[in-house]
């Protein structure tokens, strides 16, 4: 993962409650075996209709908006299903943080796992970052290290769970962390009840 | 530590390998289910790492999101699903897995296995790379739908790191009315919290509606857990439980059985313990549900009318419940009993199991699906498939003209080739009525097993406290 520090760019505004990861990345996209390349695939219902035709006033679609690299959304971002997939196909599309009001808990953790920025603000700064981006000339950013959001005389200032900030200002492996305390999980492993399952062993 | 626990703080206490100086557990996974959709990613980031599967003993595998429920002597027609299982399939062999393939009887959705196959026990942490691992709550586990970032880890470690949850109490007291399911009771949970009112929280279902409930009603209110954004949902073990697992395949047996037992009749929550947020509803106000928008919460009783979008405090609410009205083709003010269906659909991880089919055989029995009315029974496994078949229960639904399939995800989601067509509207048992869900530009109304039943036969909804 790449390190996450200071997040300069575009600001794509889509101004909605509870945008669902079937809306980021529909289930005929999910057959892939890839971890990358769903960027083209992002909020493919909203982008286009069922036969293919673009939507221009689509914020996606306008290309004053293709350079945006952060998301301006609604609360309950995110929610649904655990799909890793939705978080791949927003950061391959560019994006390398997401504001908003508040985030579901599955998307939220995965948006770690793949070095998404999920930055919650309150309603009313979400709702002045979203007038802002409303002009594609307006720059946002987003300093990790000094938990800030900039944008001309916006300022705000966000909470994140320093684990989590370390590990992105750091592009940790966090399996390669938690194999460094292996010991601890042996020892864990030979306090388990020996009645517990195994598929190893099925009693009848 | 505060001498009265919950449930959930019991069970988590009992997995934390280590705590790391940010105040974040290391918890020990007791079984990892992995299907198609979310593991290919893992395995081979695994194997570019060199890193094997720590505990291939604690992980099955299953087949569900992508197969066909319906000609499977043909073998799986669409290329990507093809590649997707035949890559679940060497990962398997590769690294020693157990698979329930198609071919297995005891193969099915995920969530309705591990029950199944007595792998789901009381105390357990239980971790899928799937939304609806709520499901295994049932039983007093703590089940959390992963990510695939996370399902490498959990291949690799056999462990998650994660930050202690809030705890959230959810009471329904005193009896569930006539024709009020498990089904309603969620429904009706996650439109008084909200889409989110769980967020954050482990939710443990109390109350005497809980505890009269069968096993497969506790993992029908469990699955939804989700749904109100609860990191997952859990009821405390007894008798019923017990009962359940007596004898199942991977159930402990003689000395461990009674081991296992005395463990796990330890687990109910204290007298005393309290929870981050509390919240009760009496069950005399539970009604048949039918979910009306584009999100779980958008929910109302079978009697009420649509609601008008202006009736909502919040504007983002509002904004939400006018593109929901939109999308669904409805108005407010609307009674749901004046609006058809095309199709009906029974099924998911949500209602797939025996006694779901049971409840709608019951209202199917001696009936004919409406003219124009697409229905179709998808069986959560094989075994499920099997059982309904000793029954006599597929000759009532074939008779009634009800498709009979095999078992798998199918509809609830459309990654196989059970989709909706554009603009056709669905009684669904299944338990996301986002847009698009079961197809592009379909319409998803969220009901129990038998409402889902006699939409079918009405061709519109009713309810079911009238049928006859």
């Amino acid at each position: 993962m790449q390190p996450v520090t200071v997040i300069t760019g575009q600001m794509a505004p889509l101004p909605r409650a509870n945008v669902d990861t079937d809306q980021i990345i529909p289930k005929q996209f999910l057959k892939r075996v890839e971890r990358s390349g769903f960027g083209p695939f992002l909020f493919w219902d909203w982008a286009q209709d069922a036969e293919g035709e673009l939507d221009p006033e689509f914020i996606l679609n306008r290309p004053e908006y293709a350079k945006a690299v952060v998301l301006v959304s609604g609360p309950n971002f995110g929610s649904g299903s655990s799909r890793e997939h939705a978080p791949w196909a927003i950061e391959d599309r560019g994006f390398r943080a997401i504001i908003a009001p508040s985030f579901a808990d599955i998307f939220w953790g995965n948006c770690y796992n793949v070095g998404l920025l999920p930055v919650v603000l309150s309603e009313d700064e979400v709702a002045r970052l979203t007038d802002l981006a409303g002009d594609p000339a307006n720059e946002i950013t987003i300093d990790l290290a000094a938990q800030t959001v900039m944008s001309g005389d916006f300022t705000a200032s966000f909470e994140i769970d320093p684990g989590a900030k370390h590990r992105l200002l750091n592009g940790l492996d966090t399996i390669a962390l938690t194999l460094s305390h292996t010991d601890d999980i042996d020892t864990f492993e030979q306090t388990r009840p020996p009645w517990m399952p195994s598929l190893k062993a099925p009693t009848v | 530590m505060d001498s009265a626990r919950t449930l959930f703080d019991k069970v988590w206490d009992a997995h934390v390998v280590r705590t790391d100086d940010d105040g974040v557990d290391l918890l020990f996974i007791d079984l990892h289910l992995v299907h198609e959709v979310t593991s290919p990613q893992a395995f081979e980031a695994l194997e570019i790492a060199g890193r094997p599967v720590h505990r291939p003993d604690l992980t099955l595998a299953t087949i569900d999101h992508g197969v066909p429920t319906a000609d499977r002597e043909l073998g799986i027609l669409d290329p990507l699903s093809k590649k997707q299982i035949d890559t679940l399939i060497a990962n398997c062999e590769r690294t020693g897995i157990e698979l329930f393939d198609i071919s297995d009887p005891r193969s099915g959705i995920v969530h309705v296995i591990g029950p199944e196959q007595g792998l789901t026990q009381p105390g357990m942490t239980i971790v899928c790379g799937d939304s609806h691992t709520a499901t295994h709550g049932a039983f007093g586990a703590l089940a959390i739908g992963i990510g695939t970032s996370q399902v490498e880890h959990v291949l690799a470690t056999q462990t998650l790191a994660q930050r202690r949850p809030k705890s959230m109490s959810v009471t329904v007291d005193g009896a569930l009315p006539a024709g009020v399911t498990p089904k309603d009771v969620i429904l009706g949970i996650i439109a008084r919290i909200g889409f989110n009112g769980g967020g954050g929280h482990v939710i443990e279902y109390r109350g005497a509606a809980f505890e009269e409930m069968s096993m497969e009603g506790r993992m029908t209110v469990c699955n939804m857990s989700i749904e109100a954004g609860a990191r997952a949902g859990m009821i405390a073990p007894d008798e019923t439980t017990f009962d359940y697992l007596r004898g199942r395949p991977f159930a402990p047996s003689g000395a461990d059985w009674e081991a296992a037992v005395a463990y796990w009749q330890t687990l109910a929550t204290d007298p005393g313990a309290t929870f981050d947020t509390e919240v009760v509803i009496d069950a005399a106000d539970l009604a048949p549900y039918v979910s009306w928008g584009t999100n779980p919460s958008q929910t109302i009783r079978i009697t009420d009318t649509i609601p008008d979008p202006e009736s909502f405090d919040d504007s983002s609410d509002r904004d939400a419940a006018k593109r929901a009205l939109a999308y669904m083709d409805l108005e407010a003010g609307t009674s749901l009993t004046d609006v058809a269906v095309d199709v009906v659909f029974l099924g998911s991880c949500t209602n797939a199991r025996i006694e779901d089919l049971r409840a709608a055989a019951a209202v199917v029995d001696g009936h004919r699906v409406a003219d124009g009315v697409r229905a179709l029974v998808v069986p959560g496994s094989g075994l499920v498939k099997l059982q309904a078949e000793e029954e006599g229960l597929d000759e009532i639904f074939l008779s009634a003209g009800f498709e009979w399939r095999d078992a798998g995800c199918s509809m609830c989601l459309g990654m196989n080739p059970d989709i909706l067509q554009p603009g056709e509207r669905c009684a669904s048992t299944s338990n996301r009525n986002f847009e698009g869900r079961q197809g592009r530009d379909g319409r998803t109304h969220l009901v129990s097993p038998a409402m889902a039943a006699a939409a079918a036969i009405a061709g519109r909804f009713v309810d079911i406290r009238e049928w006859s």
